[in-house]
Formats: C-alpha cells, structure tokens, sequence
C-alpha cells in the first residue's frame, strides 16, 4: 500500500533576492497596509531588482518612488507607521542611513515609549549591507551593531533565500521597527524556499550544524562561510557547530549558550569592523552566563579597523572567509 | 540685528472672523499662556525635572492654527511643544503630571516637557530634534490619502529648523507627493541664542518654500485672526487635494530659549523684547474684541478666571499622582 503526502515544503529553489521579493509581495497581498517606498523602487524594480514587477501588479498607490531623500524617506513610514499602515521603505545601500539615523534611532525606535505604548511602528526598513562587489567604502559595510544597540529597534540578517523571504515576511508583521540587512553577495545565492507565505520567528537562532567540538556563531553571509569551513574541518574529523543568529536584536542567547555547553569553544564571526562588532557582545554575554564551561577565551574575527577597500585583491583579504574560521577553530582547539 | 515686529495692521482681519471665532482663538490663547506661565514658576520653584521651553508669546500661531483644525487632523510639533499640545486639546492634567514625570502624565513620565503627544488629539508628538517632525507629518499625510481620509497633517517648526536637512527633505517630499500638509514656520527671530540674521541671509523663511513649488504666504504671528485666516486657507486647500503650503508667521517668545530664569548672556536688547512685548497677542485681541463688542471684559475675564481654577486642580492632580515604577523600567520599548 502506498500513501499520498501533499509536500509541506517545495523542493524549488530561489535566489535570494527572488525569495525577498516574493514574500513582500506576498505580504502586501495578505495587508491591504503594506506599501513601498525608495528611491528607484517602482519603476526601476530597485537597483537590486529587489522589487521587480511589484509596480505592474500593485500599482502606484502601493510603489512609491520617493526623491533622494532618506530622513524625508524614513520620516514618511515613521508617520504612515504612526497612522496605522505598514510601510516598508528601502535604503539601498546600509551606508546611506548615516543621512537619516535621527529618524530610525530617535523617532521609529522611541516614538511607542514616548507615547506611552499608545501605538506602535510596524515600519520595516530594508537595505543591502556587506562588502564583496568591489563598491567600496561607501557602498560596502556591516552596520549591524550601530543599529542594535538603539533600545526599540530589530535587526535581522538573512543568511540565505529561504531565511530571506522568512524573516522579511516577520519584519512586515511585526509591531516594531524592523531593519532587514540583506546581503549584496548572497542576492544571487540559491537555497530551498516554500512557495506559501511563512515567517519565521524573530529573536529565533537557527542551528544550522551541529557539530561537538567548537560553536561558531555567524552572522549573515559569515553564515555559509562557516558551514563551508566545517566541510574542510570535519575532513580533520573536528565537528563544528554552526549557529546562525538570524535576529541580531533581540538576540537569541539562549540558544548560543546551551551549544557552548557541549563544545565549550566558541568562535564569533562577522563582516563587521571587530572593534565594537556584535562579536563583542555575543563574547561577552557567553562568558557571563556560561563561563564554566568555556574551555578557551571566546574568539572573534570580523574585519580589520578599516574602511572597505576597492581593490578586489585588498577586498578579499579584508572580509573574513572559511579559511579564516577554519584556521580560528583549529586555534580554539590547541588551547586544552 | 533687532527683529522688527511686522507692522501688518490686523484691525481688518479682526471684523472678518465671527464673534465665536475670535473667543475660540481667545480660549487656546490664554489655555496657553496660563499652562506656560504657571509651568514657569513651578520650574521656578524647583518643582519640575528636565527642561522647559516656553511658548509664551507665540500663542496666537498655534490658537489660530489650531482652531482651523478638527480632531482628526494631525500635528507634528517642536521642542517648544507645550503650545501646541494645549491648542490641540491635549489634557493639562496629562501635560503637567508628564512635567511631573508622573506614571499620569502623557508619556507615563517617559518623555517629559519635550515629548508630550496625544494620538488621540492628533498630537504626533512634540519632539526633542530639531526639524524632525516635518517628515513625520508628511507621512501622516500620507496614510491619510492612502486610506481615503481626508484629515490634513500640520507640521510647526521655526526658523532654525529650516536650516536643516530634515525640513528640505519633507518639504520637497510633500511637494512632490502632493499631499495635505500645512508647514507652519513659527519664526521668532532665533535659533536658540543665535539671531536669524547670523543663521540665514533671507528675511523671509517663507521664501523656502518656492524651491518646492510650494505656494506660502506671511502672517503677522501676533494677530491670532491673521493666522487663523492664513491656516484656514492652507488646510482647506491641503483637504481638497491641493497639495502643501507654507505659512510663515513672524512671532516671538517672551522667555528665554529655556527656563524662565532668563538672560546669562543677553542676546536680545530690552528695547526689542519690550517692543514686542507691547504687541501681546493676547492684548491685542481683547483690546480689539472690547472696542468692537465681540466681547466684554468680563466675559474675557471669566476666561482666565475658569482656566486658573482647571489648572490649580490639574497641578493638584499632577503632584497627587504617583511616580513611575521602577520595576516597569523596560514598559513599552518593544511592542509585543
């Protein structure tokens, strides 16, 4: 006898930016209160073709393209968001929010406190972060932690197609301010991605491999650059544990310290500048709640203290890679 | 340089508005000035933490902008907000326990003087960054058109605010977008300690808005019927479909930029605080309203009279009311 299983899952797979485009749209077909607006997001499609055939079927009620103008651009979802719709404005490129930090960080994140819970900002704000398409310094970095330390604010950073369509879908539904960092390398990226609408949950970690002898906990396209370096580790027979935060703010501790519990090794990576990264708050977390079990200090490798540089080979040499993780583990496991 | 105060004669404008009409502007006006005058010496008194920014002196822009307004329609305000807030119809209750930093006050004590809003006034909040409030009510204006409302957005701002980015953004987005926004330039002739003259080399702030396409026009900030004139024209204009205006109203504030101690550094002359002085806007129009019948002294009286006894009892309200919590620390940062 045989049985019949409707899949749950499609086997299909998506590129990274067909995956983000698909769950908004498929979140302004589910809320009426969901709309667009950036620069080049309509008619263009979004310099990323993020936003690709969106205008043809949602129209210009719901595409705006805005001037170059990002505090006006923000400003208009904070006071749309305050007004009861679901704005998602985009900011091209994560450098650019230097232009309009006051409203992310001092309207967007505060505005529910200082009303005294009487609304809330269901404003997302997407943006592409990251170094690796030879754009330089003004056009290639990792903010993550400028942004999550402002009390209010999320932050999430898709590692891959499917956590990009998930986790932009939860932006949307959510309450709060939410900052989605998707990845300029990865866009062209494929994984497996349902073709309903899913979210997946924020302030969630997601054990992409596990492994007994080192947790490396990696954020964003560091994320595949892990799992790579635990194919080269486990040829070694050294298993590594891979962790993908998926949330950054609100961060998912828990999850990180129950794997330092098995390993007890931990190496922390990001594209980030190290100094004052992520890295440092994970570490420094980790050693409060789970100390004892730390066989080594926790490592971190992120990017030197240093703009992105042009130059593919200076590029290449700045954003952290497998080889780098591998060589990190392989230091964590001389320390007995 | 001296600010000169407009010499625009208003008697003309005093026989144009209706009886009702002038004690409606009359009512906000000395709302306002009590509210500030007895905020001032409880600040005086050590009373109340923080800053205070009185609007004393300004009232007739925000009674004459406001009774153009219905309760739907929304305000963004400045970090000179207390005016505002009070012609809005924003509680004294609520704004002095909020002065308190009481768990009654509008922000649950989390804003203080310079955050005091009330959504469901249409107070989007005063707000402590200069020129922030502009994009935020362009938003406003946007979810307003985007459900099919046809409540208008007002955003008040001064001089100074117009130096920065924020402004030129929000205006020229609310132009472009065509939506029913009303910019009040409140222009009280400093940036703070700094006279317009050292911030800007035009006269006229109003002047600005012709590089939006936007049509303005200048009031006399004094005459609270000149200015209901000027905002009703805007905002009716703004409600059917018409697009932005700017109103420049020249005015000035009888304290200093903060506090009521006044003058560390005299800034401004004697001659010209007394020369505006001499043009009180809440003079001026019982003066006109006595001599042309509008209104008897006693009836103006019986005004302060009944307002002084509500803010006696919202005062008391203010220092019966509790303090916040300590253990609710971490209220309403995050929705959910």
């Amino acid at each position: 006898m045989t049985t019949t299983k409707t899949p749950t899952v499609a086997t299909r797979k998506l590129t990274y930016v067909k995956a983000f485009n698909e769950g908004l749209a498929q979140a302004m077909r589910e809320d009426e209160n969901v709309f667009v607006a950036g620069e080049d997001v309509a008619g263009y499609g979004g310099v990323f073709r993020m936003f690709d055939n969106l205008l043809d079927e949602f129209g210009p009620r719901r595409m705006i393209d805005t001037p170059i103008s990002e505090a006006a651009l923000v400003g208009l979802g904070v006071g749309a968001a305050a007004r009861g719709l679901r704005p998602v404005v985009d900011l091209m490129f994560m450098d650019f929010i230097g232009v309009c930090l006051d409203q992310i960080v001092n309207q967007a994140a505060k505005m529910k406190y200082m009303f005294g819970g009487a609304l809330s900002v269901p404003l997302t704000i997407t943006t592409a972060s990251g170094a690796g398409l030879g754009a330089a310094a003004q056009h290639s970095q990792s903010l993550e932690a400028w942004l999550a330390h402002v009390p209010g604010l999320k932050v999430v950073m898709p590692s891959d197609a499917y956590t990009a369509k998930g986790l932009t879908v939860s932006a949307i539904r959510d309450d709060n301010p939410v900052v989605v960092m998707l990845n300029k390398v990865l866009l062209g990226s494929t994984s497996e991605v349902p073709e309903e609408i899913y979210g997946i949950p924020l302030g969630q970690a997601h054990t992409a491999r596990q492994g007994s002898d080192v947790t490396v906990i990696a954020l964003g396209r560091m994320v595949g650059e892990a799992l790579a370096a635990a194919d080269e580790l486990a040829a070694e027979g050294v298993e590594i544990e891979v962790i993908d935060p998926r949330t950054v703010q609100p961060l998912d501790t828990e999850t990180m310290f129950a794997s330092v519990r098995r390993t007890n090794r931990v190496l922390v990576v990001h594209e980030a500048v190290t100094f004052g990264g992520l890295g440092a708050e994970i570490a420094a977390q980790i050693q409060d709640a789970v100390f004892d079990y730390l066989d080594a200090p926790v490592l971190r490798i992120g990017a030197p203290f240093s703009p992105v540089p042009f130059s593919p080979v200076l590029e290449k040499a700045y954003v952290p890679d497998r080889a780098r993780i591998a060589q990190g583990c392989r230091r964590l496991l001389e320390r007995s | 340089m001296v600010q000169k105060a407009p010499r625009k004669s208003a008697a003309k404008t005093t026989h144009q508005a209706s009886a009702q009409v002038i004690k409606d502007l009359h009512e906000r006006m000395v709302r306002i000035r009590l509210f500030e005058t007895e905020a001032g010496k409880l600040m005086e008194a050590g009373k109340l933490p923080g800053f205070l920014h009185l609007y004393v002196g300004q009232e007739a822009v925000a009674a004459g902008v406001m009774a153009a307004l219905r309760d739907d329609d929304q305000i963004t305000s400045t970090h000179r907000g207390h005016g505002h807030a009070v012609a809005k119809g924003v509680g004294f209750r609520e704004m002095y326990a909020e002065l308190y930093g009481r768990v009654t006050g509008a922000c649950l004590g989390r804003g203080g003087s310079m955050h005091i809003n009330d959504l469901t006034r249409g107070m989007l909040g005063a707000n402590g960054i200069v020129g922030a409030g502009v994009p935020i009510a362009v938003g406003a204006a946007f979810a307003a058109r985007y459900k099919g409302e046809d409540s208008v957005a007002v955003t008040f701002f001064g001089d100074g605010a117009t130096n920065i980015g924020a402004f030129h953004e929000g205006a020229n987005m609310a132009a472009i977008l065509g939506l029913p926004v009303v910019f009040i330039c409140e222009n009280n002739g400093y940036a703070e300690f700094t006279p317009q003259s050292a911030h800007m080399l035009i006269t006229d702030v109003a002047d600005r808005a012709a590089a939006y396409g936007m049509p303005s026009v200048i009031v006399d900030g004094m005459d609270a019927v000149a200015v209901h004139r000027a905002a009703t024209e805007a905002v009716e204009r703004a409600r059917a479909g018409a697009g932005p205006m700017m109103i420049e109203a020249k005015t000035y504030r009888f304290y200093d930029h903060q506090g009521v101690k006044g003058l560390r550094h005299p800034y401004r002359s004697d001659e010209e605080v007394a020369e505006w002085k001499s043009r009180d806007p809440i003079d001026l129009l019982e003066t006109r309203a006595v001599a042309d019948g509008t209104a008897t002294r006693a009836e103006l009286d019986d005004v302060w009279r009944r307002t002084r006894d509500e803010i006696a009892e919202a005062i008391a309200y203010a220092e019966a009311s509790p303090l916040p919590d300590p253990a609710d620390l971490l209220l309403n940062v995050y929705s959910g």
